[in-house]
Order: C-alpha cells, then sequence, then structure tokens
C-alpha cells in the first residue's frame, strides 16, 4: 500500500510541473504538438525509471555518510556526500548515452520516434531533480525510489500532453497579440497547476 | 556588437527568462520570499558568468563530439563550490533553496550561455555575457520575489512592513494565494505580457 500512495502522490500532488516546475524548458519548448510531446514525456519516464534507482544505489552504498563502512570498518567515518551532485550528473549522461545506444540497436522504431529528444534529456532538470529530491526525502527501500520514479515520469507526461493538447487548441483563438506563444502558455498553466492543487493532502 | 550591449539586453530585449524562455524551474521556484531570490540570482550570476568564461578560455582545446560532459563538469564543479558556500555562510537560505541550488546544472541559461556564446566568443566578452545573462535572470527573479513576498506574506526581506504600515487593523489581509506555485506562472506570464506590449518586436 505504501508504494501505490508513493506512486499516487507523485503523480498528483507532488506533480514535477505544476508543483515543483522541474523540466519547464521542455515542457514550454517541445509541447506545440501531442504527437512529440508525448514521445518526450515516454523518453522522460524511461530515463527517470532507470536513473533514479542507479543514483539511489550510488548515494546508498558510495556517498551518504558512513556508507563505505560496506568495503571495510575503517572507512566508516568517511562522508562523500559533496560529491553526489557531479556523480549524479554523470550517471545521468552516461545512462541517457546507453539508453539511446541500446535503443538504437534493439528498437530502430523507438529510435527514430524518440530521436532528437533522447541526448536532450541528460540536461532536463526534471531528471537531475528526481534525483535530488531521491536524496532528500530518504525513500525506505528501492521499491519506494521505483515507484516515486515512475510516478514522476507519468506526472511530467500527463503535464505535457495535456498542455500540448491545449495548446493546439489555443491556435485557432483570438488572443491579445502581446499574449500569444509563452504568455498564454505560462496562464494556463498556472491554471492546470490550480487544478492539481485540488488533489492535495489525499492519502491512499 | 559592443561591449555594453553584452550588459544591456539581457535586461530587456534579449532576456533570458521572457525572451529566451530559459531557466524557468528555479526561477518560480525560489521566489516566494526576496531573500532567496536575491541569494539565487547571484549565485546563478556567478556560475554563469565564471563558466563562460572557463569554458571560452578552453573552446579551442574541446573535442566538439563531448563538449556537453565537459560543459556539465565545468558547471559542476563551480555549482557544488556556490553550494558549500552557502551553506557554509547563509544555512538557512540555502535550507530553502534546497535542491534548486543543485540544479543550477541544469539550468537551460548556464548550457545555452555555454553553447551559443562562450563555444564561439572571446574570454572577456564570454565574461561581461555571463554577468549580463545573470543579471537580466536576477531582475525577474527579484520582481517575482518582491511582488509575492510583499502580497503573500506582508513582509520585506523579513521585515513587516504591511504590519507597519497598520492596513491589518483596517481589514486588509494576505492573499495567500499568491504564494502558491501555481500563481507564480500566472505572474510570469503577466510580466511578459507587459514586456512585449511595450517592445511589439518581440510579439509572436
Amino acid at each position: 500500500m505504501e508504494y501505490f500512495n508513493i506512486f499516487v502522490k507523485s503523480i498528483f500532488i507532488d506533480n514535477m510541473i505544476f508543483a515543483f516546475f522541474l523540466g519547464m524548458c521542455s515542457y514550454l519548448a517541445v509541447s506545440k504538438t501531442v504527437k512529440t510531446s508525448l514521445g518526450l514525456g515516454v523518453a522522460v519516464t524511461f530515463v527517470l525509471l532507470i536513473t533514479v534507482p542507479v543514483n539511489y544505489l550510488i548515494d546508498k552504498y558510495l556517498l551518504s555518510p558512513g556508507a563505505l563502512a560496506w568495503i571495510s570498518p575503517s572507512l566508516a567515518s568517511v562522508d562523500l556526500s559533496f560529491l553526489s551532485l557531479i556523480l549524479f550528473i554523470a550517471v545521468i549522461a552516461a545512462i541517457v548515452q546507453i539508453v539511446e545506444m541500446v535503443i538504437e540497436k534493439y528498437s530502430p522504431a523507438l529510435y527514430n520516434a524518440l530521436g532528437i529528444f533522447l541526448p536532450l534529456i541528460a540536461v532536463n532538470c526534471a531528471v537531475l531533480g528526481g534525483s535530488l529530491f531521491m536524496q532528500q526525502r530518504g525513500y525506505a527501500n528501492i521499491g519506494e525510489v521505483t515507484c516515486f520514479a515512475l510516478g514522476s515520469g507519468i506526472g511530467w507526461l500527463l503535464a505535457i500532453v495535456g498542455i500540448a493538447a491545449i495548446r493546439e487548441r489555443l491556435r485557432y483563438s483570438a488572443i491579445p497579440p502581446a499574449l500569444k506563444g509563452v504568455g498564454i502558455t505560462f496562464i494556463i498553466t498556472g491554471l492546470m497547476g490550480i487544478a492539481f492543487m485540488s488533489f492535495m493532502g489525499i492519502k491512499l | 556588437m559592443k561591449i555594453f550591449d553584452l550588459i544591456k539586453l539581457p535586461f530587456n530585449k534579449n532576456n533570458p527568462v521572457t525572451v529566451q524562455v530559459l531557466g524557468i524551474c528555479s526561477c518560480l521556484a525560489v521566489t516566494a520570499q526576496l531573500k532567496p531570490a536575491v541569494v539565487m540570482a547571484l549565485s546563478v550570476t556567478v556560475v554563469v558568468a565564471l563558466a563562460n568564461l572557463i569554458i571560452s578560455l578552453l573552446r579551442n582545446t574541446i573535442p566538439p563530439r563531448i563538449r556537453i560532459i565537459v560543459q556539465l563538469v565545468v558547471v559542476s564543479t563551480l555549482v557544488i563550490l556556490v553550494n558549500q558556500i552557502l551553506m557554509a555562510f547563509v544555512y538557512d537560505v540555502s535550507k530553502q533553496l534546497s535542491v534548486y541550488v543543485g540544479l543550477i546544472i541544469t539550468n537551460c541559461i548556464v548550457m545555452g550561455r555555454l553553447e551559443a556564446f562562450a563555444m564561439s566568443h572571446k574570454p572577456m566578452e564570454s565574461l561581461l555575457d555571463g554577468i549580463g545573462n545573470g543579471l537580466g535572470y536576477g531582475v525577474i527573479l527579484v520582481i517575482l520575489g518582491f511582488v509575492r513576498e510583499l502580497f503573500g506574506s506582508g513582509t520585506l526581506w523579513g521585515y513587516p512592513v504591511m504590519e507597519k504600515l497598520g492596513l491589518y487593523k483596517i481589514g486588509y489581509e494576505n492573499n495567500g494565494f499568491i504564494i502558491m506555485a501555481p500563481m507564480a506562472l500566472i505572474l510570469v506570464g503577466i510580466i511578459i505580457w507587459i514586456q512585449r506590449s511595450r517592445n511589439k518586436d518581440l510579439c509572436e
């Protein structure tokens, strides 16, 4: 039940876009059509699902204070947590590269669909943000971390597909010229955020 | 391009937040109060300026294929330094900023300026471009922080302005909604709207 709770919470209540504004840059740049935004959303979910658990293991067994004790007891006082930023981003960049190569080899169709988005994900703040929140919130085990990663990814996917659908319709509406494009997208994202706020306080 | 323009343009015609639409995530998340907004603006300015300078010095020796990872390493080193300095001198603010200091690494302004400017310009110009863009980002942060703290909690830099003015006695109430996440998005939308109606050539 705890797993399901974390999963639902990270989709609706702690939504990456509406509650923490993570990944806004690609959210604004790529949300012009539903099709491309769906591709990016799937790719981000996929990368989050792999990088967050890997970074959790790195954090648990290498970086956090006393984590090195499993190598030898004399290392129990070592605290490497200041290295977490650089190691997390290196892991993300490496995994994005590996995922890109694996997909290219085994599923060229998916590779073509995701194509340009995959390398960009390395610098998507939602992905690094996922790892940093994982470190900050102190999840109990790898199962919870995986649920959190999957939930955050799906939350981001829902947000970007939603805004893309709205923007496709907006093209035909009369908007003041100064508000067209980015301006109205911000305001609509704000309104969607208000709608998502109604999920606050739900506990399963 | 004139040297002076490098500093001046990012404030209005080429503002990183409202015109280039970069670095939105942190811009929205840290501006519920003025103090963290100012600290964040200074941290980003320092990181962008120094990263621009270092990458510009190295630009002829970096192999193009691995430039992203080189840039990431330079930026994450700078961000780790900034993070440690913040934790040492302004611990309470660094707690408030939480993951968003680490997320300067994937702040699109930093990567965007490195790719678009520092890789092809001389060190001195790149340094000025970094300072200009950092400050242009800072201006938006300070405006948002000012509005949100003044109307959301009735204080400025922790000083109870509204109470000293005696507004509570005559029935004024804080607008708690303005501190919430969605309101930040709507405020940025309004800033973009105002800016674009003053500069018609920025409209889409």
